[in-house]
């Protein structure tokens, strides 16, 4: 029984954690909505993102990745670009995600080892990307990025007249590569006749 | 907090990390495309964050361009996955396992 409901109180805890942090930033630091919903979005996202690469059930990796893709449309919503988050809402979450959810039911077996998920070389590439994080993260802060560290709008209807005069070529190469995708997926996944299964 | 692109790109940064663990130590090859997912997903967001701080340039009315960047980046992740699924399913099919250190054909 315990064992059942430890996992939820964990995840009980953290939630609650988050969202203290984000009451605290709002009422002791003085900072505004804005901070505090990038502070819960970023929170969700990384949790989110850890929990796919780190739990046993595919299953459930599918579906942390789903939450994980949510967070990030709400930080594109902060950013001000209501087009992309709407886009990330239906590409990702709607199209990709059941992509993969279905080829995961299409590829698991009964007698797939479920308990060894990591390779033997975890702890080097754990030890790589936890290097890769910090060398971003001081690259970053050490940049001076001069003039682009102001706001700029990001509205969709002048992004529109963008994408179909400046940027048309690149929309037209874009249809023709999802047409070469769609017909390539088709012959990769057909069964040959006779063939195995 | 909010208004800084370093919050962003730092964000990012750590989501491509996480993405990278993934595709270096899982042992199911649908797990590894799920990571390659994260990793697009992280410079997605590094694009629309620059994209936001006017990185790429303005039209006359002052509206950021680089967004519609961010979108064809998703065309072709939506073409890369649809691919790199079906060459799973298609390798399933003959070997019977998802597991990639099971692939080893090329190496007896």
């Amino acid at each position: 029984m315990l064992r059942r409901i430890l996992p939820a109180l964990f995840g009980l805890a953290v939630m609650g954690a988050v969202l203290g942090i984000a009451a605290l930033m709002l009422v002791v630091l003085g900072q505004d909505w804005e901070d505090a919903l990038v502070w819960i979005f970023a929170a969700i996202m990384i949790g989110s993102g850890l929990l796919v690469v780190t739990m046993k059930d595919i299953i459930r990796c599918g579906l942390a990745m789903i939450v994980c893709f949510g967070a990030l449309a709400g930080i594109y919503v902060i950013l001000g670009s209501p087009l992309i988050a709407a886009a990330q809402v239906i590409i990702y979450i709607g199209a990709i995600s059941v992509l993969i959810l279905f080829a995961i039911m299409l590829t698991q077996t009964k007698d797939a080892p479920a308990r060894l998920v990591f390779q033997t070389q975890a702890g080097a590439a754990a030890v790589a990307s936890v290097v890769i994080a910090v060398v971003m993260a001081l690259a970053i802060s050490a940049t001076d990025w001069g003039e682009i560290g102001q706001r700029v709008r990001l509205a969709t209807d002048e992004l529109a007249m963008v994408l179909f005069s400046d940027f048309i070529l690149a929309f037209e190469v874009v249809s023709v590569l999802l047409l070469a995708a769609v017909v390539g997926a088709v012959f990769l996944a057909k069964r040959e006749p006779g063939g195995p299964s | 907090m909010s208004n800084s692109l370093d919050t962003y790109l730092i964000l990012s940064g750590m989501l491509f990390a996480i993405g990278s663990f993934g595709f270096l130590a899982r042992r199911n090859a649908i797990s590894m495309l799920m990571s390659i997912e994260l990793m697009l997903n992280a410079v997605n967001l590094s694009i629309v964050a620059f994209a936001a701080f006017g990185a790429f340039g303005t039209t006359q009315q002052g509206v950021g361009v680089g967004s519609v960047i961010a979108l064809m980046v998703m065309a072709v992740a939506a073409a890369e996955a649809t691919v790199g699924l079906a060459i799973v399913i298609a390798i399933y099919r003959n070997k019977r396992t998802p597991l990639v250190d099971e692939y080893d054909a090329m190496r007896q």
